[in-house]
């Protein structure tokens, strides 16, 4: 497998997310128009919504990743040294330079997101900047620029912007089962819509189950794969290797990181500590940082 | 009469081929192309901070006279050099004259504390490290393209259409010896 069959699966599974994204929602509004009596006028509109909302989420879920990290563009003279690893390695990629995001948050981490090597962004946390060195600094960079190159960071900010509205959407359909569940008590066909009641409780529950799925299924081989091709890159697998130590032994989870974004940084964000809701600590979003170093070691 | 249709598929599917792999084959070719050209903006930042370097040591080291003017030849080297393979050997040669540039400014303290000659050597480290990166990307791009050159059978009609292999931008010895990992 090349770089360019990569890129093309990458296009092609963003299209394929975001098609899905459309199904699921429209089918979810379907269920619930059913339940709530209210017929096809309900899927109708969430189809039209959720069709806006893919499209939106192609061409401005990088920046809404980046707002919602709070990160900060930084120029040539607020650190030139970052800069030029960056200028560098770009050169060496054969990538437009990418604009420079720094996060303030002791915990060290980074991220690359933007809808194409055009628009790449590469964002560090200043924990980062704190504890690597050069080398270890320039394979962490190195293996965000790979997914900068591999189109990885479309398909990741997509599924993390259209990943958290499931999740926002199942939050509110389980509370307005909740609360709007007294008025249907005399229709007719009572029967079939308890029926559908409990087929909309059983999609409430698994929309954000089978949401953390699709993270998975994007962000666990891309991480090997985006780790070789650093390595390729900077001619120094050790400089990653000795980077992703220092991140996993650093205890602090990162302030900013939420269950939309987690998959989009260089290690797991939460430090093994749930992210908020039940279901994130099931499953893991990042393959274990120790075989990523073995790995690297080898090479 | 089945015997041309064989001979007719025969030869579609012969052309189809072309057809796909010289497209494929233009695409690298203007890859290494722009890789060059990339190499060439480093290359042209290096010969602009030359003159500036010159004149800095000049100041404090006036009798120098042998090394300034091999640092300005090579210099002029790399503005006339035109291929790939020239370009690398010009760019070697001016990173050898510079070495005795900074071994001569090693002599002189008052110069070595001098801010404007700091700020002009890191710069200068700076393009050579781009140089360096530069180089790599348009050698990976040069094995790529001259890979599909080579195979059959793409070797077999490559020759007819005029397609030559690139030149690799080599490294000196020294700087291989630097970038060489164990993988």
């Amino acid at each position: 497998m090349n770089i360019y069959s990569v890129i093309s699966q990458n296009k092609w599974r963003t299209w394929l997310i975001m098609a899905l994204f459309v199904v699921f929602i429209t089918t979810i509004a379907y269920v619930y128009g059913k339940a709530d009596g209210s017929g096809l006028l309900f899927a109708g509109i969430a189809l039209v919504l959720a069709g806006i909302t893919s499209i939106g989420s192609y061409y401005y879920s990088d920046q809404l990743v980046v707002a919602t990290t709070g990160a900060q563009q930084i120029q040539k003279k607020d650190n030139p040294e970052l800069f030029r690893i960056v200028e560098n390695l770009a050169i060496g990629d054969g990538l437009p330079m990418p604009k420079i995001y720094i996060m303030d948050d002791p915990s060290p981490n980074a991220f690359a997101t933007g809808r194409d090597p055009k628009r790449g962004i590469v964002c560090v946390t200043t924990g980062l900047l704190q504890r690597l060195n050069k080398v270890e600094l320039e394979g962490v960079i190195a293996h965000e620029l790979s997914h900068v190159k591999d189109y990885d960071t479309r398909l990741m900010a997509i599924v993390a912007i259209l990943v958290g509205f499931i999740a926002i959407f199942a939050d509110i359909f389980m509370r307005s089962l909740w609360f709007g569940g007294e008025r249907r008590n005399n229709d007719r066909d009572n029967q079939a819509q308890t029926i559908f009641l409990i087929i909309g409780i059983v999609l409430a529950i698994l929309s954000p189950i089978i949401a953390t799925l699709i993270q998975l299924a994007v962000s666990r081989k891309r991480e090997f794969l985006a780790d070789a091709s650093g390595a390729l890159l900077t001619r120094y697998p050790e400089g990653l290797a000795s980077a992703l130590e220092k991140i996993s032994s650093d205890p602090r989870p990162l302030r900013k990181a939420s269950n939309a974004t987690a998959h989009l940084f260089i290690t797991n964000p939460f430090k093994g500590k749930s992210g908020g809701a039940w279901f994130a600590s099931l499953f893991d979003t990042h393959p274990p940082v120790e075989e990523r170093i073995k790995i690297l070691r080898s090479m | 009469m089945s015997l041309t249709i064989i001979l007719v598929a025969i030869i579609v599917i012969a052309l189809l081929y072309i057809w796909l792999t010289y497209n494929s084959l233009i695409t690298s070719k203007v890859r290494v192309s722009e890789a060059l050209s990339e190499i060439d903006v480093q290359l042209k930042r290096r010969t602009d901070l030359i003159p500036n370097l010159v004149e800095t040591v000049k100041g404090y080291a006036k009798h120098e006279k042998q090394v300034f003017e091999d640092v300005t030849k090579a210099r002029t080297g790399i503005m006339n050099a035109k291929t790939a393979g020239e370009k690398a050997q010009a760019n070697n040669a001016l990173t050898q004259t510079l070495k005795s540039l900074f071994a001569v400014a090693e002599n002189y303290p008052t110069l070595r504390a001098s801010e404007n000659f700091q700020q002009l050597q890191e710069e200068l480290s700076d393009t050579e490290n781009k140089i360096a990166y530069s180089r790599q990307f348009y050698n990976t791009n040069v094995m790529d393209y001259n890979t599909k050159l080579q195979v059959f059978p793409t070797v077999t009609y490559a020759q007819m259409f005029n397609f030559k292999p690139a030149e690799f931008f080599a490294a000196t010895e020294e700087e291989k010896q630097a970038v060489k990992v164990s993988f």
